[in-house]
């Protein structure tokens, strides 16, 4: 197989299945192009050798019986957001970038139990941080979808660039993402891939470098929706050691993915109609609700009245969340430290030196808005109107099942762009945003391509713990648009 | 009676507050699973989440809740049934997390009362304001390098609740009672072990200062860390006697943190920060509140033991003692212990008058708590036993005591060793009896000559002739009967 | 609202992060545009609304009183920037 591209981790289960090709073929392969691919910087830590121990060991237990499920042996890429027992683990930032973990959270720990080949740790917008992956330490990632001979690259989107540049530009099979506010959902609609944030506490936040506590969810992306079913589950659990953990039975998400959209209830939230949306977007809304319409499913106005302050309350409660959360990282137990006369010295040139601008700012911002004399005014009436957000769409999911929305505002854009004004670059989030704020699940399933031919996304939310709906809505619009198109060049 | 600062402008009253970090006696610590035990190797009880790795979250533990809500009901204190963890935000080198997990809106144990026992046998209530749960805090060692500070984990994350008092206290004697009483209800709830020298027990001290018969609330300073009940009676008297000066001299008191020396018997300042602790508490986003319900409280109240208060008034109720010596048996629980071994199947008032005179002042002599007492309770118990069935005399009885302090026998074997058995066979002691007024005619025409004092001195000479161990009462009613017929 | 240079100052010092003096000023337009932004929630009528406590309508969970941790004090310390034996090492602190 030529195109490394063409692999699914449902056709990579069935090949090694059938003894068509081993894990250390694929792994090899992959590592290969990862080699290749280098200008695509995908990758902050790349691992060919535990790659290739983990895919000997599956080809082994595999000789003996023992499948460990779809996702044994199959190849793919880890967020550095995932603390990874015994490899550097970054998180984009300069104040990790010596850090060892001597411990595997619970989602990469999960994959490794499920048999998934670990290629590398992906590049991502430091801590989490971003919707373009160009905060990074480590450099910014381009966009396999940058047309040869441009002037500047695209951005790939983020926080999770480096882990949707590595599929679509077909260097992993599958990649790790977290969604805080919509980073894995952006960029897997400015790459043309599926990125599926589930219910908030599906997946373990145990051993995750902590962005935004109430918000952070791990997830998958890939190239189908089936792919994204099957590697959620590998994922997800019920995990003791968070205490914010779902202590539920996962469904079968798989088996949701039945691509049949008769009879479900489609919302069409009409405050997401922005001034100003380009028409292309516009334009790919429309065709979604008619392929939903097309197949046999209801589609309906409905109102989320309170869509407009989701971005400005994400703004206030994430970076407060964050400012504490990123407090720990003080030299003194771990990571990058620069050394000072005094403790507060120490600190503070620590952390000036350690933290990237963005960091800085979201850390200041959120320091403020819970300092003494604004915390009420900004904090507690953010989460008001979170919970106001939060109803909103319980009451809208009383009446229909799957909401349908374009996932951002416009198709990757060159780097250098909305750089004079941090809003301009938070604004990306604004469809992906209120259904973090809710917790809810949902979904980018690649739609269209706009006049340039870049691919936009399609997004899907349902309600609390509604992922067989959401997987059974997306399967279908999947189906319906039949997205094929790819990058022109490999890397 | 109350307690005065006599200044130079006047008299001056004292308002003590006072916040006491009791660390719970659990197995593990309060968000963490590693051991909660005193004394490890450095950084040997530690976790990952106690490290504050990243990714690392914080899971309950639920003994913190039970012995939290069992230490309310020590204080008769509300108990919220609704709770939340918030999240203390600060930079400290033993503080990894960044910020300590605390409760700030909503405390776990809310309103309370603590009984003060005083030593002239009234009583003072202080009013508790709240219990919360909250993380303790690494430590920091700074004399092991000149140019460095060494950080040890190992206390990091240990269950401390923190019981927060009402400025209900006057006077260094009521702030030493206070922390005393605390203590004792702790040590008998089981829910804090109250070593001070430990530090599993700490007291901050809020001291202010108005003038006599005054309402007014003036500015307190905070005086931390201290770690003794002697040594929180001298910083009250040291910071109170300080701030009168201030403010006789024209100043104002500032609020500030500061430490007692007891070395120098003052306050000092601690080092002044540039801008004042802005803790941006905001509730824990990795925590859901505490919730629980009266059924969780009730089975909490069904295992308490008697709490001391309660104990005093049933040993002044039923027993009869007085609040004073009442108050002293259960002032601590070894002591309370110690007597209702001692009690069992006595006369608990004579076992109460052993204790309180004859056992409290040879141990105070010795130097010995209660619990290395050289008599045990069992034994004290069956002395007194001796005395009430007749064996002994009381007199004897003391010197059986004396003895067993030194060598810690029983009394029965020491009565049995030294032949120090009452004697009450009338035939034997009729027998000295007419020995004595036998050797003695002339005394003996005193008494029938219309003398009783002169009696006294023949029963003295009975028991002298007896070694003290004629029954006083059959001597008494023999001679009477012999010499006066 | 305004941020004023000597606002970022202290929010900067709170966050122990070492800002340069001439980052002061840029830095408080910067937050002062990101404030004013937000402050449009104060159009949002919250009467009577919670607060948002927790996204997740579940049980809070605890833990039995085990000890099922520490014990792994090279772990603790594997990472450290300034370890002497088994402790952490800060720049000396004077109390």
């Amino acid at each position: 197989m030529s195109d490394l591209r063409d692999w699914t981790i449902v056709s990579a289960a069935d090949a090694l299945t059938k003894g068509e090709v081993s894990s250390v073929e694929l792994t090899d392969a992959f590592i290969g192009a990862i080699e290749a691919g280098q200008s695509l910087n995908a990758f902050i830590t790349e691992t060919p050798e535990i790659a290739r121990e983990r895919a000997k060991a599956s080809d082994e237990r595999r000789k003996s019986g023992d499948v460990r499920g779809p996702m044994d042996g199959v190849p793919i890429g880890m967020k550095d957001l995932f603390c990874t027992e015994g490899v550097r683990t970054t998180a984009a930032s300069r104040i990790l970038d010596n850090f060892i973990p001597t411990y595997e959270s619970t989602v990469s720990g999960n994959l490794r139990d499920a048999g998934a080949v670990m290629l590398g740790k992906t590049n991502l917008d430091e801590f989490a941080m971003g919707s373009a992956n160009i905060t990074s330490y480590f450099g910014t990632v381009k966009n396999p979808w940058t047309p040869e001979g441009a002037n500047a690259n695209l951005v790939p989107g983020g926080s999770s660039g480096g882990s949707v540049a590595a599929v679509a530009g077909g260097l992993a099979i599958a990649a790790t993402g977290t969604d805080t506010g919509g980073s894995i959902r952006q960029p897997a609609s400015f790459t043309g891939l599926v990125g599926m944030k589930p219910t908030y506490g599906r997946c373990s936040r145990w051993g995750v470098v902590a962005f935004a506590s109430s918000l952070d969810q791990a997830g998958p992306l890939t190239r189908t929706v089936e792919d994204a079913a099957i590697m959620l589950q590998a994922m997800a659990s019920h995990d003791p050691k968070d205490s914010t953990s779902l202590p539920l039975e996962l469904p079968d998400f798989r088996a949701a993915c039945t691509r049949d959209a008769k009879g479900l209830r489609v919302g069409i939230p009409k405050e997401y109609t922005l001034d100003g949306m380009p028409a292309d977007i516009q334009k790919l809304w429309e065709q979604g609700a008619q392929w939903c319409k097309d197949m046999g499913a209801e589609v309906v106005e409905v109102s989320l009245p309170h869509t407009k302050y989701a971005l400005p309350t994400y703004y206030i409660v994430a970076p407060a969340e964050a400012s504490s959360n990123l407090a720990r990282y003080d030299g003194v137990r771990y990571g990058h430290r620069v050394p000072g006369d005094s403790l507060d010295e120490m600190y503070e040139l620590t952390r000036g030196e350690g933290f990237g601008a963005e960091v800085q700012r979201r850390v200041l911002i959120g320091t403020y808005v819970l300092s003494a004399g604004y915390y009420d005014a900004y904090y507690v009436k953010a989460q008001q109107v979170r919970t106001l957000i939060a109803e909103d769409f319980k009451k809208v999911f009383a009446d229909v099942d799957v909401l349908l929305t374009p996932t951002a505002p416009s198709a990757a854009f060159a780097e250098g762009d909305k750089m004079d004004d941090p809003i301009a670059m938070y604004l990306n989030d604004v469809f992906t945003v209120p259904a973090s704020l809710a917790g809810l699940p949902a979904i980018s399933v690649p739609g269209g391509s706009d006049a340039d031919g870049l691919p936009l996304g399609l997004q899907l939310i349902a309600g609390v713990c509604q992922e067989e709906t959401l997987f059974r809505a997306a399967s279908a619009l999947e189906q319906a648009a039949n997205f094929t198109a790819r990058p022109e060049v490999t890397v | 009676m109350s307690y005065l600062i006599q200044g130079e402008t006047g008299d001056w009253e004292v308002v003590v507050g006072l916040e006491v970090h009791a660390q719970a006696i659990t197995n593990s610590k309060l968000f963490s699973g590693a051991p909660a035990t005193f004394g490890a190797k450095p950084n040997e009880n530690v976790s990952l989440v106690d490290a504050a790795m990243p990714g690392m979250l914080p899971v309950i533990n639920e003994m913190a809740i039970e012995q939290a809500v069992r230490t309310g009901l020590g204080l008769r204190a509300q108990i919220n049934k609704y709770s939340v963890f918030e999240r203390k935000n600060y930079f400290y080198a033993d503080l990894p997390q960044g910020y300590q997990i605390s409760q700030f809106q909503h405390p776990i144990v809310g309103e309370g009362t603590v009984t003060l026992d005083m030593a002239d046998g009234s009583t003072h209530e202080v009013g508790i304001e709240r219990l919360h749960l909250e993380q303790d805090a690494g430590k920091s060692m700074h004399d092991q390098d000149p140019k460095r500070s060494m950080i040890d984990l190992n206390r990091a994350g240990v269950v401390l609740m923190e019981i927060v008092s009402k400025p209900d206290i006057r006077s260094p004697e009521q702030a030493g009672a206070y922390v005393r009483k605390l203590r004792a209800i702790l040590r008998y709830l089981g829910t804090c072990d109250g070593n001070m020298e430990e530090g599993s027990m700490r007291a901050d001290v809020n001291v202010s200062v108005r003038p006599k018969g005054s309402d007014e609330l003036r500015t307190r300073a905070e005086i931390k860390n201290v770690n003794s009940v002697r040594f929180v009676m001298q910083a009250v008297e040291a910071e109170a006697e300080r701030q009168v000066g201030v403010w006789e001299d024209g100043g104002e008191v500032v609020q500030e943190t500061r430490l007692f020396d007891p070395s120098r018997g003052e306050t000092r300042s601690m080092r002044s920060k540039e801008f004042a602790h802005d803790y941006r508490y905001f509730p824990d986003p990795d925590l859901l509140p505490v919730r629980f319900d009266d059924d969780f409280i009730e089975r909490i109240k069904a295992t308490l033991p008697e709490l001391p208060d309660d104990k005093k008034q049933r040993l002044i109720d039923d027993i009869g003692l007085s609040a004073y010596d009442a108050g002293v048996l259960v002032a601590d629980q070894e002591t309370a212990a110690y007597f209702e071994v001692a009690a069992e199947g006595r006369d608990a008032k004579t076992v109460a008058n052993w204790l309180t005179t004859n056992l409290f002042g040879a141990l105070n002599k010795m130097s010995k708590a209660i619990g290395e007492s050289p008599v045990s309770a069992q034994h004290l118990g069956e002395l007194v036993g001796l005395i009430e069935d007749g064996t002994i005399s009381s007199k004897i009885a003391k010197d059986v005591f004396d003895i067993m302090l030194e060598t810690s026998q029983a009394p029965g074997t020491i009565v049995e060793e030294k032949g120090l058995k009452q004697i009450t066979d009338t035939g034997a002691i009729e027998a000295i009896v007419d020995q004595v007024i036998a050797d003695n005619p002339a005394q003996a025409d005193e008494v029938r000559g219309g003398n009783d004092k002169a009696i006294g001195w023949f029963v003295g000479q009975v028991m002298k002739a007896s070694q003290g161990k004629a029954n006083p009462g059959q001597v008494n009613g023999l001679l009477r009967q012999k010499l006066l017929g | 609202m305004s941020l004023t240079k000597d606002d970022v100052r202290k929010i900067a010092f709170l966050a122990r992060i070492r800002v340069p003096d001439e980052r002061l000023e840029p830095l408080a337009g910067e937050l002062n545009n990101i404030v004013g932004w937000v402050e449009q929630l104060g159009e949002v009528d919250t009467a009577g609304v919670e607060p948002m406590t927790s996204v997740v309508d579940i049980a809070t969970p605890m833990r039995a009183d085990e000890v099922t941790d520490g014990g792994i004090p090279e772990k603790v310390l594997a990472n450290a920037p300034d370890g002497e034996g088994p402790f952490y090492g800060v720049p000396k602190v004077v109390e």
